[in-house]
This record gives C-alpha cells, sequence and structure tokens, in this order.
C-alpha cells in the first residue's frame, strides 16, 4: 500500500463515475472548499468526466488568496525592520500588497527567505541571535499546529528574538459564513488535510443546521469522485450528514494532540477574509502567555492600503459566485507571468488552476461554468 | 497549501525521523502526530511535520467500498 497511486487507477475512477451518472436524477451544485481539491479537480480532468446534473464549484479554500491585502501590507512592513529577516511558506511571496510583495521586497534589498518549515524559521532565528525574524504564519488549520509547535520551541529555547505574524485561519467558520451570505452549494467536500487535524465534528451543524451534506475528501482522483458519488447520494435521497470519504488519513475526532498544541498556543479571534469580510471566529491570536512571540508590534502602525485593482474579480471567484473565465481579466489582463489578483498568483488559487488547466484543448468550457 | 502527501518512515530518533518521499529524504518532526508511528508506517507530511499516520486497513476498506459499490 503506497496510499496514492492505488487511487489513481483509471479503471477504478471510471466505475465511480458510472455510478455517479446512475444516481444522479436532479441537478446539484457542490463546492470543492479547498484549493488543493481544486487543483486535484482540474488537473485529472474531473469536471469533464461528470454528468450534466453535476456543478463544481470552486470555494474560498486558498490561505494566500483569501488573505487581505491589508494583511499582505502588514507583512511586506515587517521588511523595513532593522535587521530583520522575514521567513514564509513559498506560496506568500508573490502576492501582492499595496503596491509590491515579498519577493518585490527582496530585490530591492529585505532579507525575505523561503521555509519548508516553520522550525526552520526558529533554526534562522537560533542562528541569528542579534536580528529579529519574524515568520509570517498561514495557513488553514493543517498548518496551525506547526506554528504553535514552533512558538512552543523558541519558548522551550528562550529566544528572544522570534516572532509570528499570524495569519492564519479557521475553515468551517467561513462555510457558515458563506451559507450566511446566501452563497455556497448544495453540497461541499470538505478539506481533508484540514480535517486530519480538526476531525468531522466542526462541520456538523452545517450539515445538521444548514441540511447541506458534506463529505471529507482525499486528494487522488478517486477520492474527489467516491467523495462526489457521496453527495449526489445524499441529495438525492434528502440527507444530510457529514461523510467521510478520506477515513484513511481522517478520524472522526481529528488529531488530538495537533489541537491542543494549538489550542495551547492561539486563542480564536475574527478575522478578515478576502471577498468575505469579517467573519467571527475564523482566525488565531496569540494566548496571553506566547504575546512576546506576536509580531504585530513591530507592523507599522500608520498603513494605508489601497483598493483591489480595478476589474479585479477575486472576491466574487472566492465567495464561488463567478468562474474566474467570467472576470474580465481573466487570461488578457491577469495571467500568472502577469497576476492581478491572488487568486491568479497562487499555485493553488482557482483563476490559477483554470488558466492552467481549464483551456486545455481549447477555450474554458464557459456554459458549464455559468 | 493544505497539500499533505504520503512518506515512509527508514528511521527514527525520538520524535524526529526521516522518511522517504519518493526515494527523496528529508527529516521531520512527529511532535503533533497523535498515534505511534515507527520505522516502516506511511505518515501525512505536511510542511515538516507528520499530521497522520496512515493504515493500510483503512486505505483497502475506502478501496473495497469503491470497487463494490461499482459492482
Amino acid at each position: 500500500m503506497k496510499f496514492a497511486a492505488e487511487f489513481r487507477d483509471r479503471a477504478l475512477a471510471d466505475a465511480i463515475v458510472s455510478n455517479i451518472r446512475k444516481s444522479c436524477r436532479g441537478k446539484w451544485s457542490l463546492m470543492e472548499f479547498c484549493g488543493t481539491h481544486t487543483v486535484a479537480v482540474f488537473r485529472h480532468g474531473l469536471r469533464s468526466l461528470l454528468p450534466e446534473g453535476v456543478r463544481l464549484v470552486s470555494g474560498p479554500g486558498c490561505p494566500v488568496c483569501v488573505t487581505p491585502k491589508s494583511e499582505v501590507d502588514r507583512a511586506l512592513s515587517l521588511c523595513d525592520v532593522e535587521g530583520g529577516i522575514v521567513a514564509t511558506y513559498g506560496d506568500l511571496v508573490k502576492v501582492p500588497g499595496s503596491g509590491n510583495n515579498l519577493a518585490g521586497k527582496r530585490a530591492l534589498g529585505a532579507d525575505v527567505r523561503v521555509v519548508y518549515s516553520s522550525y526552520d524559521a526558529v533554526e534562522i532565528a537560533r542562528r541569528v541571535p542579534g536580528r529579529p525574524v519574524f515568520f509570517v504564519a498561514i495557513g488553514f488549520e493543517t498548518t496551525a499546529p506547526g506554528t504553535a509547535a514552533a512558538i512552543m520551541r523558541a519558548d522551550s529555547m528562550g529566544l528572544q528574538n522570534f516572532f509570528v505574524l499570524c495569519l492564519h485561519k479557521r475553515t468551517p467558520p467561513v462555510v457558515q459564513a458563506l451559507l450566511e451570505m446566501g452563497g455556497g452549494a448544495q453540497g461541499f467536500i470538505c478539506p481533508g488535510h484540514v480535517c486530519a487535524i480538526i476531525g468531522a465534528r466542526p462541520f456538523e451543524p452545517i450539515a445538521r443546521d444548514w441540511g447541506r451534506p458534506c463529505v471529507i475528501s482525499g486528494f487522488e482522483p478517486a477520492d474527489v469522485l467516491q467523495a462526489i458519488l457521496l453527495l449526489v447520494r445524499q441529495l438525492e435521497e434528502g440527507r444530510a450528514s457529514v461523510e467521510i470519504e478520506y477515513s484513511r488519513g481522517v478520524p472522526y475526532e481529528g488529531n488530538s494532540r495537533a489541537l491542543d498544541a494549538m489550542d495551547e498556543v492561539f486563542s480564536r479571534a475574527d478575522s478578515e477574509w478576502r471577498g468575505l469580510g469579517m467573519v467571527v471566529g475564523s482566525g488565531m491570536k496569540l494566548r496571553e502567555r506566547f504575546a512576546r512571540f506576536d509580531a504585530a508590534r513591530f507592523v507599522d502602525p500608520g498603513l494605508e492600503s489601497l483598493p483591489d485593482p480595478p476589474g479585479c474579480k477575486c472576491g466574487d471567484v472566492l465567495r464561488g459566485e463567478l468562474a474566474p473565465a467570467l472576470c474580465p481579466l481573466f487570461g488578457r489582463l491577469c495571467t500568472p507571468e502577469n497576476p492581478v489578483g491572488p487568486c491568479m498568483v497562487s499555485s493553488e488559487g482557482s483563476c490559477a488552476a483554470y488558466y492552467a488547466y481549464g483551456r486545455e484543448g481549447g477555450a474554458p468550457d464557459l456554459e458549464r461554468l455559468e | 497549501m493544505c497539500l499533505a502527501i504520503p512518506a515512509l518512515i527508514v528511521e527514527k530518533r525520538g520524535d524526529v525521523a526521516k522518511v522517504s518521499v519518493g526515494g527523496v529524504i528529508k527529516e521531520i518532526s512527529l511532535e503533533l502526530i497523535d498515534r505511534p508511528a515507527d520505522v516502516g508506517d506511511y505518515v501525512l507530511l505536511h510542511a515538516g511535520f507528520a499530521i497522520h499516520r496512515l493504515d493500510a486497513a483503512d486505505a483497502e476498506e475506502t478501496l473495497r467500498i469503491m470497487r463494490e459499490a461499482a459492482g
């Protein structure tokens, strides 16, 4: 068992597709919340396999894309701190703030380093005790426990120069917020690796209170297709519950050790999402005990963020209300080489996925996107 | 960004493990995993941390359900 190749089998995928076709009578919209799912859907051409009654909508599940420009500007301002080193994941460096991005700051002489793990940022701080190291922590619940572990490590090492700009976000509150805005979809393909940490329970209110089936899915083609099948079956039968397709990756109660680490270091906070505004309880902030690690006090207090560039529809795309190809800038003024909005910058952004895969063999399938 | 990939543990010292990802060896942390994982086990690896130990029985069961439904 290699835990991946087995779930990429063509015959298996064909069998699941034929099951979806047999089960689907109505017309259903399903939202794949997670950017990693969006990429899987496009890379494997899954949309083209689905019957007409199943429409996939991409949701706000790319942490880079949903980080508002004002937060990117805060990260950029840390580049100007005397002697400072900004460390972050590669996903963030090209995302534009008001006028520049971290890569641009680096080109102008700032010390910006891409790290693979939060521990790499702690290690940088250990090696250069005289310089402040700012770890710009971005990501959902999958990534936040690693930040918590890094802060606890820095604490136990007694590091005085390690700081975290916490941009982490929680996923279930934003699904709820989407529904409250009248958006979302009839069923949700829920993020498998977020749920490896938080388990299935946080999605129960979406099924129970909103009547929207939720299936927690893995990321191989057979996983995503099977999740679609389970959702279609629930919808056809008028049921709404939380099911786990990705049982090899997700225990119902999640990962207690990672949850404990996250809970020890972070408390719940409100957080702003690009395209969605402020979402209650969807953020994380450092608890009082770890407040000395908060990089927020180094951020330039006089920051003023510019509005989004004219024409950019990333907000509509993130709410699942607009297919990327229908944005007037898509593919013309906004391309991966010259992106205008974050959904085109991030490799897991909906626009980048549509651009890279959706155009293969011709124009994007506009009718089906509508 | 929530990509996590199966990685095979090839060496282990306390909470630090060496894993093989398609033949590439990486050092990772086991501090956030809540089931014991040992050499020969696969874990889900995300940004330097193992976040879950994968069990062959769970994976086989999913494959069985997928195939059975296809009947």
